[in-house]
């Protein structure tokens, strides 16, 4: 036993570290109302209509940048492993970069090379250039986890016997490649959509209605409520991580998403 | 001599031929990348080397050393090497504990989802968590101050070392997602070769164990510094972020709203600035890991 001393001290160190601020904002969340435990800043948040605007807003741009995110990635992986083996160390390189060029470095090129143009000058413009940074953001894991996924299924002899039937690339794309690679382009599309839900940075400078703005304002005028949108949004996170986790691709999000 | 010369410019031309019809098929995915990064990305570095009549000039690049700019990198580079560090030591530990440390194996599964999760969970409600943690109001505040310890106005979340626990909280859990398959990866051969010829467990560490892991333990620390520097809603939203403000990002963000040194090219170089650094430490990162995939099982 005293030989696994050192192993379960670090292991403590490590799980009160995780695991206090957890609790102490849970408990904080619970003290709305004074003198007991109660729900009140969980309700208050979730009947403010602000809340729903932009989670709904938050939503439908995951979606959107999952969408767009896998109809580019998923035939350049598909290219690359059947055409350009030789080319995936440079579409590796390109979907890394997010990591050299930081999400408010990002936001702040795009926002300067666009100024004075239609994508900075309407509403529309803005969103697309909210998309186009998330998507961006996305392919590390997108690419990761599509190319998995096409690595463990026989493109080469699924697209010659889809050919010798006398199929098209669309079909080919559509109706064998993309069914056989739905479950690992899902655990690329979760840890997307978990990274968009909570992003503050490019939203924000660029103006967007969205949740995580939407939380940095709720700071200035709410005391429990905030520490109620934490645990809602650790919840979320949690649940695109376990959905990951569920399906089974083992795709780990080694490096994370943007602060 | 002929014909065989003929054949072979035929052959090229029809490789080439392919060849280029084969590039159209990436082609969605260079140019989405152009437009969305490299195109902007280049111009705004481009342009840290221009006036604002569009003249060459290092003028941009000089004025970084005015004192708040200086003082600002200074600050951002000391908070990335500190929870680098602290993170990666903590984060270095954990992963040794649940790997080779010998703990049962639902321990090592649950770290490593919780990392997963946490090293995800961070910017704007990761604030929130310590406000509620270690903010005046605080839970664990309040309870230290019940026992009598009262943390402010010595300490405050806040401050540098404030932000250094909240940001350690998002560096440890990256740490343990990278350096639990390289613990995974040293092989008990090596151990028992060790072993075999005398060498006492400190001995196997110092001459065996440290000298495969340290590239990957380096070079993952490097990642943490990159990951801390480019860190922006964290910081914003504990700091308030004030144009005053002492992290480099905050202080980028502000640029777009206004420009708050009045000159657009100093903004461009503040970038470009940031952009170097990055690349320095994700190109450390890579070569160290290249370096340690020698000997490590992936």
């Amino acid at each position: 036993m005293l030989k696994r001393f050192w192993p379960w001290f670090w292991f403590l160190v490590g799980a009160t570290y995780f695991l206090v601020p957890l609790y102490a904002t849970l408990d904080f969340s619970l003290r709305a109302r004074r003198g007991e435990l109660s729900f009140a800043a969980y309700t208050s948040v979730l009947n403010d209509i602000r809340f729903i605007e932009s989670f709904m807003f938050s939503l439908q741009t995951a979606l959107a940048t999952i969408v767009v995110s896998a109809i580019v990635i998923v035939p350049t992986a598909y290219w690359v492993q059947l055409r350009l083996p030789r080319l995936r160390p440079v579409i590796e390189f390109f979907t890394l970069l997010p990591f050299v060029v930081p999400a408010v470095v990002l936001v702040f090129s795009l926002a300067r090379t666009y100024s004075r143009t239609p994508l900075t000058d309407s509403r529309e413009g803005l969103w697309v250039l909210l998309v186009g940074s998330y998507v961006i953001l996305s392919f590390p894991y997108m690419y990761r986890a599509v190319d998995t996924g096409l690595r463990s299924i026989n493109i080469h002899d699924l697209t010659e016997a889809a050919q010798s039937l006398g199929a098209g690339w669309f079909t080919i794309l559509t109706r064998v490649i993309f069914p056989n690679i739905y479950v690992a382009l899902l655990s690329g599309a979760f840890i997307t959509f978990a990274i968009v839900m909570g992003e503050f940075t490019i939203a924000a400078l660029l103006a967007q209605p969205a949740f995580g703005p939407y939380m940095n304002r709720l700071a200035s005028s709410k005391v429990y409520e905030p520490s109620a949108l934490a645990i809602i949004s650790f919840a979320l996170t949690w649940a695109a991580i376990a959905a990951i986790q569920w399906f089974g691709q083992g795709a780990q999000a080694r490096v994370a998403g943007p602060r | 001599m002929a014909p065989l010369t003929q054949t072979k410019t035929n052959q090229s031309t029809v490789t080439r031929r392919s060849l280029s019809w084969t590039w159209v098929g990436v082609a969605p995915f260079f140019l989405f990348v152009a437009a969305f990064l490299i195109w902007p990305t280049l111009s705004i570095i481009g342009q840290s080397f221009l006036d604002q009549e569009r003249r060459l000039t290092l003028q941009n690049i000089l004025e970084l050393g005015h004192p708040f700019i200086v003082s600002s990198y200074v600050y951002s580079v000391q908070l990335s090497a500190v929870t680098a560090i602290g993170g990666g030591l903590l984060g270095g530990l954990l992963a040794y504990a649940i790997t080779i440390g010998g703990l049962p194996r639902p321990l090592r599964d649950a770290v490593i989802s919780f990392s997963g999760v946490a090293s995800n969970f961070a910017g704007v409600p990761l604030a929130f968590a310590f406000i509620a943690t270690l903010g005046q109001l605080g839970v664990v505040t309040q309870w230290l101050r019940s026992i009598g310890i009262s943390l402010y106005p010595a300490f405050s979340l806040y401050s540098f070392w404030g932000l250094c626990i909240v940001y350690i909280y998002f560096q440890i859990p990256l740490m343990v997602l990278i350096m639990a398959p390289a613990f995974e990866g040293m092989r008990r051969e090596w151990r028992e070769a060790a072993e075999s010829l005398g060498a006492n467990g400190w001995q196997y560490w110092r001459y065996v164990g440290l000298p495969i892991l340290l590239p990957s333990i380096l070079g993952t620390t490097v990642l943490l510094f990159g990951n801390a520097f480019g860190a922006h809603a964290t910081a914003f939203q504990l700091t308030g972020g004030g144009s005053q403000g002492n992290v480099i990002t905050i202080l980028i963000g502000a640029q777009i709203s206004s420009d708050a040194l009045a000159n657009p090219g100093l903004g461009n170089a503040l970038a470009l600035g940031m952009i170097v650094i990055m690349g320095i430490s994700v190109g450390l990162y890579t070569w160290l890991q290249r370096l340690s995939a020698r000997w490590l099982r992936s």
